[in-house]
């Protein structure tokens, strides 16, 4: 279908053909949910459907998933409507969580991406007013899984609330939030496959919630104005696909190639548990400006970072807060991997980064054959 | 028209519920395909052409907005429908400019979620004047103008109802609340596309529009927000500072370009269709009226928009004949509560009788509805409520001239 090869999964991923399918199916079909008549009562069966698939990815009872525009609505209805002035968020929170609460406690994460968990520990001990944690299931940069069910045991010791923004981690790799114990968790489907205009927020059984925005009774009551149903009905049917997750042989041979290529390269939170399809990856003394503009006239479609604010040219927060050099997050690109990815894309990326590291004039290879 | 068959197979019911929501047109559909496929990308990645190719598509839909309301499109953001754009206005306003102000004036018959988004400032402190309307569905200017204080920060006036389809002085509302110095917020998801609108000509500094009551997608609509004289809010949903910053979040690209497909096509349309509308509301309002005695329309008939009729088929329960119309798709209140048996607000609020507004049926007619469903509606609706009514003892009573408000009705 395209000449290009598309490395930005993590910015949003291609609709999956069977949610396509299905989107283009109830969008023809059409109805409001909520009205009582048969056109409605079709649209109201066919949301229901595609609740129980989303709830199947995260194996939650269907009942307690809330459909919202995204994730970034998900995550401020959570933060908003769990009811805790009190709020601890690690340090490379997606902007969507660190802005929706401006005068969070905020804990650091080591040099390699991991939040830290002594000292999620001790500021949950510093006040004994009951508290929200929101940690982010995998970071959006670099691909780091954070140690939930920890944060939740610890959480749950200080009678804390915890929320996870799962938004790059569902689809990826396997999420069973009854396992991981968090009390609220932020969905979006366009990064798994699913339409974008389109997430849920998890609402467990027992965790209080109050919704922020007024209105209709739709979503029992938690999240008001007329379902978005072609966008639930392809959320669901990416859900559906995106069980199993996401292999990482792809990445993992990039990764290899790019080692053998500059041994100077280095991969943002290697040490630590990743997400399967994400690189985040610095080119020594090449600024990722460059690069992507290069990968870009090579074909290649990848990112110095996150999407969202865009345009704005910024020091990644994640690295930062990581504690990695100026110059060396300067040269930091993300490459990330999806459904629909092939060893070919892996291909070019690397012989597009070997071509770039040799004009940079960086490259021994380079060196030795000029010689 | 060939684009009937493709919404409606002939088994189906006959849709008239335009106001709970409009089929898509397939000719939005086919818009927004090529944004569900090989133009997929975030309108948010600015380092490749899958990004640039997306914000083209959001970019010209935003104008496509625009232009239907006569506003610039650095004035229209997107919002996830019209509940929120709603939210967003009221509220966003209230709290930004909450220092120096803190009254708002709204109707009593607007639609639930600005209903409730006000019930929910009270709470906050502010003070809420809910301004009721006229037996005909309209408000009245001088008690609105009398009702504007210098503590008024927003009027929060519907364009079109939801369940009475009246359309409300909007210019007139507009050069009131500017001599008053107080912003004018319209709710336009019911009139949008549907009247001609013009943010300049009518005075309005926000308007909330909803693409899915416009044959367009669900899950998007759209906020107009003034920028000369500058409206500023206080945003609901923070974090990569999409949309001005009013509204962060990715943006949907495919429903956007769905609702500004959507905008454009009824720009385009909106006087022939206008004209074909009135039609077939005469058409089926005559229809009932040659075949059924004491039937009363709701809410004002001038001032309408064509396709909606909300009717009071006196003697006979609501709920019995919308069971027995099972080959009709209408409604007998707005889509968001009709789940619940309560009578309408918007019909009490107009004075009507509690019984009369549980006989009341709200039909709606658009786009894709042809003189041979109207036809079909009428026989079916007077079928039913010739039945119902030679079931019902009140009916026979009022038959041989007995006045039923006179009768004291024995408790058990």
């Amino acid at each position: 279908m395209t000449a290009l090869a598309y490395l930005d999964h993590n910015a949003t991923s291609p609709l999956r053909p069977a949610a396509l399918a299905a989107m283009t199916e109830a969008l023809q079909a059409g109805g409001n949910p909520s009205a009582v008549h048969a056109v409605g009562r079709r649209a109201r069966a066919m949301v229901d459907a595609a609740r129980r698939q989303v709830a199947g990815l995260i194996g939650v009872p269907a009942s307690e998933v809330v459909f919202t525009s995204g994730g970034t609505e998900a995550n401020a209805m959570a933060l908003a409507g769990c009811g805790r002035r009190r709020v601890l968020v690690s340090a490379i929170e997606h902007e969507s969580v660190r802005r929706s609460v401006p005068d969070a406690e905020v804990l650091p994460v080591g040099a390699d991406g991991v939040l830290d968990l002594a000292a999620l520990e001790r500021a949950l001990a510093a006040s004994s007013e009951p508290a929200l944690v929101s940690v982010m299931a995998a970071n959006n940069e670099t691909g780091v899984i954070q140690p939930i069910a920890e944060v939740v045991r610890l959480g749950r010791a200080a009678g804390a609330l915890v929320h996870c923004d799962a938004v790059q981690a569902a689809g990826k790799i396997a999420l069973d939030v009854p396992a991981l114990g968090v009390d609220y968790l932020s969905l979006a489907a366009h990064k798994l496959g699913g339409p974008t205009g389109i997430g849920a927020l998890v609402v467990r059984g027992l965790a209080p919630f109050a919704p922020d925005r007024r209105g209709g009774a739709q979503e029992t009551n938690r999240r008001a104005g007329t379902e978005n149903l072609s966008g639930i009905v392809g959320f669901g049917a990416a859900a559906a696909e995106a069980g199993q997750g996401l292999s990482a042989e792809l990445r993992d041979r990039t990764e290899a190639a790019l080692a053998g290529l500059a041994p100077g390269a280095v991969v943002h939170g290697a040490g630590a548990p990743r997400l399967p399809n994400t690189i985040f990856v610095s080119m020594p003394g090449v600024a990722a400006e460059t690069q992507v503009m290069a990968f870009d006239l090579a074909g290649i479609c990848v990112s110095s970072g996150s999407a969202c604010s865009s345009g704005k040219v910024h020091r990644s927060a994640t690295l930062a807060a990581m504690g990695v050099d100026d110059a060396v997050a300067a040269a930091a690109v993300r490459i990330s991997f999806g459904w629909n990815s092939r060893p070919e894309d892996s291909d070019r990326l690397i012989a597009a980064w070997r071509d770039l590291y040799i004009r940079a004039g960086r490259s021994d290879i380079g060196n030795a054959r000029a010689a | 028209m060939s684009v009937l068959t493709q919404v409606r197979r002939n088994d189906q019911p006959i849709y008239l519920d335009y106001q709970a929501t409009t089929p898509m047109d397939p000719r939005v559909l086919e818009a927004m395909m090529p944004y569900f496929t090989h133009k997929f990308g975030n309108s948010g990645s600015r380092s490749h052409a899958y990004g640039w190719e997306a914000e083209e598509g959001t970019e010209k839909a935003r104008a496509q907005v625009a232009k239907l309301i006569g506003a610039d499109e650095k004035e229209v953001i997107f919002t996830s429908g019209a509940t929120e754009s709603n939210n967003l206005a009221i509220r966003g306003v209230a709290e930004f400019y909450k220092d120096r102000k803190n009254h708002i004036i709204t109707t009593v018959t607007e639609h639930k979620c600005v209903l409730d988004t006000c019930r929910h400032l009270e709470q906050q402190g502010f003070e809420v004047t809910y301004l009721p309307v006229q037996k005909n569905g309209l408000v009245d200017l001088e008690q609105l103008r009398a009702a504007i204080t210098d503590k008024t920060v927003v009027v929060s006036v519907m364009a079109v109802n939801n369940e009475i389809g009246v359309i409300q002085p909007l210019a007139e509302i507009g050069a009131i609340c500017r001599e008053k110095k107080t912003f004018f917020h319209t709710d336009a998801a019911q009139a949008a596309g549907k009247i001609p609108l013009d943010v300049e000509a009518m005075n309005i500094d926000l308007m909330s529009i909803s693409g899915h009551k416009i044959y367009g997608p669900k899950g998007i609509g759209a906020l107009y927000v003034r920028r000369k004289p500058r409206v500023r809010l206080v945003p609901l949903i923070v974090g990569g500072g999409q949309e001005r910053g009013f509204r962060s979040g990715t943006l949907p690209t495919p429903l956007c370009v769905g609702l500004g497909e959507a905008a454009e096509i009824a720009m385009k349309e909106m006087d022939g269709e206008a004209k074909r509308l009135k039609k077939l509301q005469d058409r089926m309002l005559k229809g009932l009226r040659d075949k059924l005695p004491e039937i009363y329309v709701n809410g004002d008939l001038e001032h309408r928009i064509p396709g909606n009729l909300n009717i009071s088929f006196a003697y006979v329960e609501g709920e019995s004949l919308m069971m027995g119309i099972k080959g009709l798709s209408v409604s007998s209140g707005s889509a968001c509560t009709s789940a619940s048996l309560e009578p309408s607000y918007v019909l009490r609020a107009l004075g009507v009788e509690e019984e009369m507004a549980h006989t009341s049926l709200r039909i709606g007619l658009g786009r894709f509805t042809t003189e041979q469903e109207v036809d079909q509606a009428v026989d079916e609706l007077v079928r039913h409520v010739t039945k119902l009514r030679e079931m019902s003892p009140l009916w026979e009573m009022a038959q041989e001239g007995i006045d039923l408000k006179s009768i004291e009705w024995a408790a058990h």
